[in-house]
């Protein structure tokens, strides 16, 4: 059988042991523009479409737990109070076309550096729920992707959910483009603030081979803000911002070059923690 | 004969906003593209072409393809029966690449199969040996280095020397500028269907812009003369220049020959971006000359086109460059140098605009410059500068037509400004738009104005042309119809409403129907130099007077009369002594009546060594004003609103009117903010719609329009070209915005945000 | 490539239904990494609301190749195979998605609706026609999936504003218009159906 259609999340994952070089579809958006180009050639398909489980989302005080076949449309109307930054991301998916059939399972699973959902993911540090006939085991996504387009999901696994924690604070996702809709990021920037933790997380896309996480202006920046007044000096902005400029890892090609790409994610973190603390003169 | 007819105006079509007859069909899904075309027992072709943009081609080995089972034919360059060259102006371009390919994508060999799969399957099957050469890929280095082609680098260098040539200005100022190649990027893939015929021949079904062009260079190849050669024009989807050179036709035609079959073919987006021309990149040096009250005294300037591997239509495109570098103002003295020449980039050619858009960017930057070292308002500098009817060009051609380029410029900047920038602008509607990326404090806005011009139809003494039919008979319910038969290609814009509207306004209550466009009629010429509405509506109203004369004659024989005494009026004949009438379907009842007739403009001139001559036949002003806000941080821009004035001579159908208007803007503000091919040693970088970006709705900005409306002396009811000038001044607008608002100098389009940010 | 760079060849059907197809021979070339295609036995894809059968397809062929190639449905335009362009927009389930970025098979299951689908038979719909009247079509290439595109986005949102009709056509490119016709047209349908509910 070369094609499957599993309705129950136990018959894709037999499914996919069945049938050794699978391919896993999920939307399908990124596979059918390779398969188009002729750059792939699936044998056998496993459609996830209808499997219930992974269109399912629970959100609780203390995680939100989403289907990875949740596709873009379904998180930008759903979870905009929950994880609005991940909402924000997944409006920015491409166009209608593209977030009525992609999802975030797919945009794990394709680990482009450019995926819109995973520097949120990254900045949210998600784990990342596998399912074979083996068993399931859950993965923190920094240890999943492992490169450009690579990650460690085994042969037969199934990727399932995405737990995430709901948000404690604010949190913002931004997107620099060179067209005002439907473009690959340039360079994209996702801030989340935990007051409850008092953290601030950061995920920089599209500025190295995977998701970066600034951890050193994450950790600056934390000292700097009076979480008490939830207000941040001036110059740590900048500082913020310089951090974050110095943890990326950019390439030039045709899109954009290295450089500008540094300069930009570091405007887009500064930009999304004015738009989540209060900016003081010192 | 027609000297007794007079034709009397009633409400007309002429002027009103008759919706498009294939509409329905296009809106339906029903409407045939060339893409959707069928032949029982058809074959597939695919192009096999070169990743190298310079190589020497060692050998090439067709077995491995010929073995793959549903492999009907697999041709290269020694298949090629008759010329092996082919090209617009000049036949320097290989069918096939024999001993050396000259750019990226330059076809090796094609193939034809049972089915699209093993076409492709085919062609990667088919082992070439490449010596991999070094490209030349720098048109400073190709105009002087060795020639990369018998025929050499150079395709044209035009001088215009006007004036004093050593005149000098009390204020000088200079610049240099470049504008990237920028792509057609119609929705309609190239495709089409050659079918062999019985007589030995062969039919092609095909989207282009000129059947008749296409016809001729195909018959070269093919070793048959043209009549064997049949084309029929099948759905465009769109053009912009980019079908008027050849692509697929050629392949198509030798592959249905070879194998007596059907053949079709398909290109995908990236084989697109590699298999039409596209609009030249151009590097240019200007220096003005005012005097200190303003007015122009010389413009030095000198334009360098990449005109890519073959030579396509650089040569007519560089003489546009040259004869419009100045722009629409009166230049008393002028050095002006014009170069297109050959590298291993791409093959450039026509694209709307067509020469006069890259110099724009140039002289309206210089204008700008010139304002601020004059202390003077730049729409102030502009209006005084004008160019007016009777003022002698850079080309020593006085303008005798219609110029009302004051007026598209007091129309333009006239505009209400929209709402000034505030906190109520919602997020989506910033630069950066989905990406959520500008606060408003972020933002600043800019506004820039920028004029241009170009000339309609062909010019330097082309003889140019179009041949039209008409068959007036009754039709099946008795009522007159009218056929008309042209061999015009319909691209998008509308052409086949203005054939309904003539007819109407010429015949009165006919029932109109527009025969195929093919090459059993003779040539239309080009759909491109804002031309059809001039050339093939001129010869649609020509043909129909003509008839008008016939009928009228017609009606004197039924009477017993003399045809003096005679008029035509509201798609009668009128006797005028006896106020009897005689309609159509009186009239027709005879029998149909078969008109001919080949419609020509007036004659233009060569330009001579210095380039003065009058070269052209007729000129469209247009200015727009551009309101952009722009985000200096991140580099990005937001285009809120272009406002423009247009010289359109007569709006026949105001609706499409705004759509060539509102669509001709949004290519270039494309080009302003975002549509560039990127290149990398000859290799195109981003052949897809994933990278090279052309405008969403959400970029395109609001236009507001004013149409001036004079009626031009000889052209078909008075109307000019509407086509190309939106697409001229609107991106030198924008950019004068984007530096208005970041006090940037930018003297590159398309402005990238690197441009911007790392220099704010 | 060609557009169609992996359609299978259509043969006569010769349908065993049920049963897996495995005899390739015949069928289709090998890629062009040198692997058979598989072509999947036949299944039924639901479109316009007619079950209609799809035999000889490759497991890699888009929706939009079967609707076109096998199915005749030419409405659906392709012209990216990179879901960039928006030519090849359907609904599926409902939702508007781009046909050439979805695998045919996926769509067993679910319902099509196509362009030749939201035309009322010897007629137009009220988009259509707004879409002709306004002038929103030139060279007309895309628009069949700006019909599609405008059907989806008045179902589930009748109150749009400009800005969020602008956004939601931003998947379907158009090189002819400028967008300002097609959103005229978009506007002209809201109102007349406002107006139509009192």
């Amino acid at each position: 059988m070369s094609v499957a259609w599993p309705t129950r999340l136990d018959e894709a994952v037999d499914a996919a042991a069945a049938t050794p070089g699978a391919t896993l579809l999920a939307g399908g958006t990124d596979l059918a523009v390779e398969v188009n180009a002729g750059r792939r050639r699936p044998v056998a398909v496993v459609a996830l479409r209808r499997v219930r489980e992974l269109g399912e989302v629970q959100i609780t005080p203390a995680e939100v737990v989403l289907g990875a076949g949740m596709t873009f449309s379904a998180i930008a109307a759903e979870l905009a109070a929950a994880v609005p930054a991940l909402a924000a991301a997944a409006r920015t998916v491409g166009s209608p076309q593209i977030r009525n059939a992609g999802t975030v399972g797919g945009n794990i699973a394709t680990a482009s550096p450019a995926g819109d959902t995973l520097p949120v993911l990254a900045a949210l540090d998600a784990s990342v729920e596998l399912s074979s006939t083996a068993g399931t085991r859950t993965v923190p996504l920094r240890e999943l992707i492992t490169g450009v387009k690579c990650t460690a999901i085994r042969p037969g696994e199934v990727l399932v959910r995405v737990r995430v924690p709901p948000a404690r604070g604010a949190q913002q996702f931004l997107k620099v483009g060179t067209r005002n809709a439907m473009v690959i990021a340039l360079a994209s920037a996702a801030l989340v603030v935990d007051e409850e933790r008092r953290t601030v997380a950061c995920g920089l896309g599209s500025v190295g081979p995977v998701p970066v996480r600034p951890v050193e202006a994450e950790a600056f920046i934390a000292g700097e803000i009076d979480w008490g007044r939830l207000t941040v000096p001036e110059a740590a902005v900048a500082r913020f911002a310089e951090l974050v400029a110095g943890a990326a890892r950019p390439i030039t090609d045709h899109r954009a070059t290295a450089e500008y790409r540094r300069h930009a994610v570091a405007v887009l973190a500064g930009r999304a923690l004015r738009r989540s603390i209060d900016v003081i003169s010192a | 004969m027609g000297s007794s007819t007079v034709a009397v105006r009633r409400p007309s079509d002429i002027g009103a906003d008759i919706r498009r007859p294939d509409g329905v069909p296009k809106v339906q899904g029903a409407f045939v593209y060339s893409s959707d075309l069928s032949a029982e027992g058809m074959l597939f072709a695919k192009t096999l072409r070169s990743p190298h943009p310079h190589a020497r081609i060692v050998s090439v080995d067709v077995a491995g393809a010929l073995a793959v089972p549903g492999v009907r034919a697999v041709l290269t360059a020694s298949d090629v029966p008759g010329s092996p060259t082919f090209g617009l102006e000049h036949r320097d371009q290989p069918v096939f690449a024999g001993d050396v390919v000259r750019y990226q994508g330059e076809p090796v060999a094609a193939v034809a199969a049972d089915d699209p799969a093993t076409a492709v399957a085919a062609a990667a099957a088919i082992d070439v040996t490449y010596e991999v050469l070094e490209p030349v890929v720098d048109p400073e280095a190709a105009l002087v280095g060795p020639a990369l082609h018998p025929d050499g680098n150079v395709f044209r260098h035009l001088a215009i020397r006007h004036g004093t040539t050593d005149a000098c200005g009390e204020v000088v100022v200079e610049g240099i500028y470049e504008v990237g190649m920028q792509d057609q990027a119609f929705m309609g893939p190239e495709s089409g269907l050659a079918v062999p015929a019985d007589d030995g021949g062969v039919r092609l079904h095909i989207a282009t812009q000129w059947l008749h062009v296409d016809r001729d260079q195909i018959a070269a190849c093919l070793g048959l003369p043209p009549e064997l050669v049949h084309l029929t024009l099948a759905g465009v989807g769109g053009a912009f220049g980019g079908r008027e050179d050849v692509s697929l036709q050629i392949h198509l035609c030798l592959l249905a020959l070879r194998t007596g079959r059907p053949v079709k073919m398909v290109y995908s987006r990236d084989e697109s971006f590699l298999g039409h021309v596209h609009r030249h990149p151009a590097r240019m040096w200007y220096r003005h000359h005012a005097t200190r009250a303003g007015d122009l005294v010389k413009v030095e300037a000198r334009v360098l086109l990449d005109g890519g591997a073959y030579a396509s239509s650089s040569g007519a495109v560089v003489a546009n460059a040259a004869c419009f570098a100045p722009g629409p103002y009166r230049v008393p003295n002028a050095v002006i140098d014009g170069y297109a020449v050959r590298t291993h980039n791409p093959p450039c050619g026509a694209m709307r605009g067509f020469g006069a858009v890259q110099v724009c960017f140039a002289h309206e930057a210089q204008m700008d410059k010139l304002a601020v070292a004059l202390g003077m308002d730049p729409v102030e500098l502009r209006l005084r500068n004008a160019l007016r009817t009777g003022d002698r060009l850079v080309t020593g051609q006085v303008i005798t037509g219609t110029a009302p380029v004051a007026e598209v410029i007091r129309a333009a900047v006239a505009h209400p400004l929209p709402p000034s920038l505030s906190d109520k602008l919602p997020m989506m509607a910033r630069p950066g738009g989905a990406g959520m990326t500008a606060d408003v404090a972020d933002l600043r806005r800019g506004l820039g104005l920028a004029v241009g011009f170009k000339n309609i139809c062909f010019s330097e003494g082309f003889d140019d042309s179009v041949a039209a039919r008409l068959r007036l008979e009754l039709g099946a319910s008795g009522s007159p119809v009218a056929t008309v038969h042209v061999a015009t290609a319909e691209v998008g814009q509308g052409f086949v409403t203005l054939v309904e509207q003539i007819a109407s306004e010429e015949l009165g209550l006919v029932d109109v129907v527009l025969a195929d466009a093919d090459t059993g009629v003779g040539s239309a010429g080009s759909t491109s130099a804002s031309r059809q509405t001039w050339m093939s509506g001129g010869a649609v109203k020509q043909v129909c007077e003509q008839a008008r004369g016939v009928l009228v004659e017609r009606a004197a024989g039924l009477w017993g009369c003399t045809a003096a005494g005679l008029v035509w009026s509201d798609g009668e004949v009128v006797r005028e002594a006896t106020a009897q009438r005689m309609d159509l379907a009186e009239i027709l009842a005879g029998g149909p009546v078969e008109e001919r007739c080949v419609h020509r403009h007036r004659q233009t001139t060569p330009l001579d060594a210095d380039g003065q001559g009058d070269a052209h036949l007729s000129f469209m002003f247009v200015a727009h004003r551009a309101v952009v806000d722009v985000d200096p941080g991140l580099g990005l821009v937001r285009v809120v609103q272009v406002a423009t004035g247009q010289d359109v001579g007569r709006a026949l159908n105001p609706l499409q009117v705004t759509g060539q208007i509102e669509g001709g803007i949004a290519q270039g503000v494309g080009l302003a903010v975002m549509e560039e091919i990127v290149l990398d040693g000859g290799q195109v970088r981003n052949p897809s719609f994933t990278d090279y970006l052309i405008p969403t709705a959400l970029d395109s900005p609001d236009v507001a329009i004013t149409l001036i409306e004079e009626p031009e002396p000889g052209a078909p009811y008075g109307a000019k070209g509407v086509g190309e000038p939106p697409a001229i001044s609107s991106g030198p607008a924008v950019l004068a915005a984007i530096r208005d608002a970041t006090g940037l100098e930018l003297p590159r389009a398309p402005v990238r945000p690197d441009d911007i940010a790392l220099r704010a | 490539m060609s557009s169609q760079p992996d359609r299978m060849p259509q043969q006569a059907p010769s349908e065993t239904p049920g049963q897996p197809s495995t005899d390739v021979s015949g069928r289709a070339a090998s890629g062009p990494t040198g692997e058979a295609p598989v072509v999947v036995a036949p299944y039924e894809l639901s479109v316009n609301g007619v079950v209609r059968r799809v035999v000889g397809a490759w497991v890699g062929d888009s929706l939009l190749n079967v609707l076109r190639d096998d199915l005749g449905l030419l409405g659906t335009k392709g012209a990216c195979e990179q879901g960039e362009c928006g030519s090849c927009s359907v609904l599926l389930d409902g939702s508007v998605v781009c046909s050439c970025c979805v695998l045919a098979v996926d769509a067993v299951g679910a319902e099509v609706t196509t362009v030749e689908g939201l035309t009322p038979p010897g007629g137009l719909s009220d988009i259509q026609q707004a879409l002709v009247a306004a002038g929103g079509v030139q060279c007309g290439f895309c628009t069949p999936g700006f019909v599609v595109a405008i059907h989806d986005l008045l179902s589930t949102r009748p109150d749009a504003t400009e800005l969020d009709v602008r956004e939601a056509l931003s998947g379907n490119l158009c090189r002819c218009t400028g967008y300002g016709r097609i959103i005229e047209a978009v506007r002209t349908v809201q109102r007349e159906r406002e107006a139509a509910d009192g």
